[in-house]
């Protein structure tokens, strides 16, 4: 496994993306690794459905709705922390 | 060609479909005979999936109106009523579905598709909000595209998801407005209404609801669900089809807000496309005048419905959570879900194969729309058959011979025990995990 870069030193200790693993997983491949630059759509496993169900239970753990817009940006995990963190800086 | 690669995906499913026969998206119908019956492949069929609610396509009335609106008027408008003006019939047409539904307003679009798209593309722009069931049809997704408005999905069904949807936008400016449907296309479940009213009237949002496959089904004079829940005072948006109960094609909002009309100088799916030609706003006419007395039809349709429920249910198909006139079987296994589809064909019953992403949950759906028009006959051949293929395939289970039964339910004492499947057959009916 490559080093993880200085964005994604900083990434493994936010909380925000600890509750985003906690979410995803019940709903991934058991097996997978999971890291920031995991692609949520293409390296999980995740059809859109299941994608649309690990949204659902993110919004209810830290209670936020996500646009569709929005959702259609993320491609990684670190694209989602960033899409939620700037959410929680709009709200 | 590489403008084409994209569709990688879908090309692997329409292959996977093809490789056990035919293709939904190329069946040919030779010969339409009823609201119920056709020729394809040279065989009498039975349509068991046309959504042709009141079996209205062959109304003698209907086609009399239609013929005459051709003869009279011609083949078409050619042209947007912006562009071209409105002929007679579309005004008349518009003030009869606002009585009908006992709105102020009424609008027509070219297709049930385009209503929603130019209701709610239109009625939401920048600064707003769409808030919609999680399983929505594509013209709602589509809508939400054409417009401009921040979209929010919600739990299927669930008003105390939307809530919390709302809630978060209490603070907010800009309007907020729910989109659901009476009857969910895919399973045939229905929107808890009065609790979705609730939630809306509680956080001052507006509610369209699209009674695409309930006008003519429920209610006591067909207006659909909101008649059914006594909740038409409380509904802001009205959408629906005339391809389904109707027997046509075209779409419509009708709405009880002051100022409807400046939509149509709004919306783009209005201004943009050919008006409904004479002769289907005539036969359209012609049927939703014979909807509010149409109490046998609908008594037949629920009659029929039932009896497609049931039996398929007592044969151990897992089904969606209701009765309704949109029966589907859930399926987890895409191969058996192709090959049942392609066996009731063979046999002579058309029904719909719905594979993910348009389905909810990720089912392979076999779905049946149940018609007033078809026989109970009709329907007691269509669950012998699901049943016949249904069990060759392995997807439900076998009968006992009757002493074997018997002797089962004397040892073991359940009825669990005593439906073990013939050992000659595949045994359990697969259960998606999603049910698991």
């Amino acid at each position: 496994m490559s080093k993880p870069t200085i964005s994604e030193d900083a990434i493994f200790s936010d909380p925000l993306y600890v509750e985003i693993l906690q979410q995803l997983r019940p709903h991934a491949d058991a097996d997978t690794n999971i890291s920031p630059q995991t692609s949520i759509t293409r390296d999980l496993g995740m059809d859109s459905l299941a994608i649309m169900d690990f949204i659902f239970d993110l919004e209810d753990a830290i209670d936020i709705s996500i646009p569709m817009e929005r959702i259609a940006e993320v491609q990684t995990i670190s694209d989602l922390v960033a899409a939620v963190h700037k959410l929680q800086q709009e709200a | 060609m590489a403008i084409f690669d994209k569709f990688q995906s879908l090309t692997d499913n329409h292959d996977l479909v093809k490789s056990f026969g035919q293709s939904p998206s190329s069946l040919q119908f030779e010969e339409i005979i009823s609201p119920t019956e056709a020729v394809l492949n040279g065989r009498r069929t039975i349509l068991l999936g046309t959504n042709n609610y009141l079996g209205m396509t062959f109304d003698e009335t209907c086609i009399e109106k239609g013929v005459a609106a051709l003869r009279e008027e011609g083949t078409g408008t050619t042209g947007s009523r912006i562009a071209n003006g409105s002929y007679n019939g579309h005004k008349a047409l518009e003030n009869e579905l606002a009585e009908f539904y006992g709105m102020k307003e009424a609008m027509l679009f070219s297709t049930g598709y385009m209503a929603n798209l130019g209701a709610i593309g239109t009625l939401a722009g920048r600064g707003d909000y769409l808030l919609i069931d999680a399983d929505s049809h594509a013209s709602i997704h589509d809508a939400c595209k054409l417009s401009d408005a921040e979209v929010i999905r919600f739990r299927h069904n669930d008003p105390v998801n939307l809530a919390k949807k709302l809630e978060r936008l209490a603070d907010k400016p800009g309007e907020k407005l729910v989109i659901i449907e009476s009857i969910y296309s895919m399973l045939g479940d229905t929107s808890p209404l009065k609790e979705m009213i609730a939630v809306k009237k509680k956080y001052g949002a507006s509610l369209l609801i699209d009674e695409a496959h309930s006008l003519g089904v429920m209610g006591a004079t067909g207006r659909g669900l909101c008649e059914l829940a006594g909740v038409g005072d409380d509904i802001d948006f009205i959408t629906g089809t005339f391809s389904k109960s109707v027997g046509t094609i075209g779409g419509f909002l009708v709405s009880n807000v002051p100022g409807l009309d400046i939509v149509r100088l709004a919306s783009r799916p209005y201004m943009f496309t050919a008006s409904l030609p004479p002769s289907v706003v005539a036969t359209a006419r012609a049927a939703l005048s014979k909807i509010p007395h149409a109490t046998e039809l609908r008594t037949k349709l629920w009659d029929n419905a039932t009896q497609l429920y049931a039996g398929l249910k007592n044969t151990g198909f897992d089904l969606g959570p209701q009765v309704s006139p949109i029966v589907a079987i859930r399926l987890s296994d895409p191969q058996k879900a192709v090959a049942l589809w392609n066996g009731l064909l063979d046999a002579g019953l058309y029904t719909n194969l719905a594979l993910p992403p348009a389905t909810p949950l990720g089912w392979y759906l076999l779905r049946s729309s149940i018609s007033a028009a078809h026989t109970s006959q009709q329907i007691a051949l269509a669950v012998e058959l699901c049943t016949r293929i249904g069990r060759e395939l392995g997807l439900i289970p076998c009968p006992l011979k009757t002493g074997a039964s018997v002797e089962m339910m004397n040892v073991g004492g359940t009825r669990k025990s005593a439906t073990k499947p013939d050992s000659k057959r595949t045994a359990e009916p697969k259960k998606p995990a999603a049910q698991a």
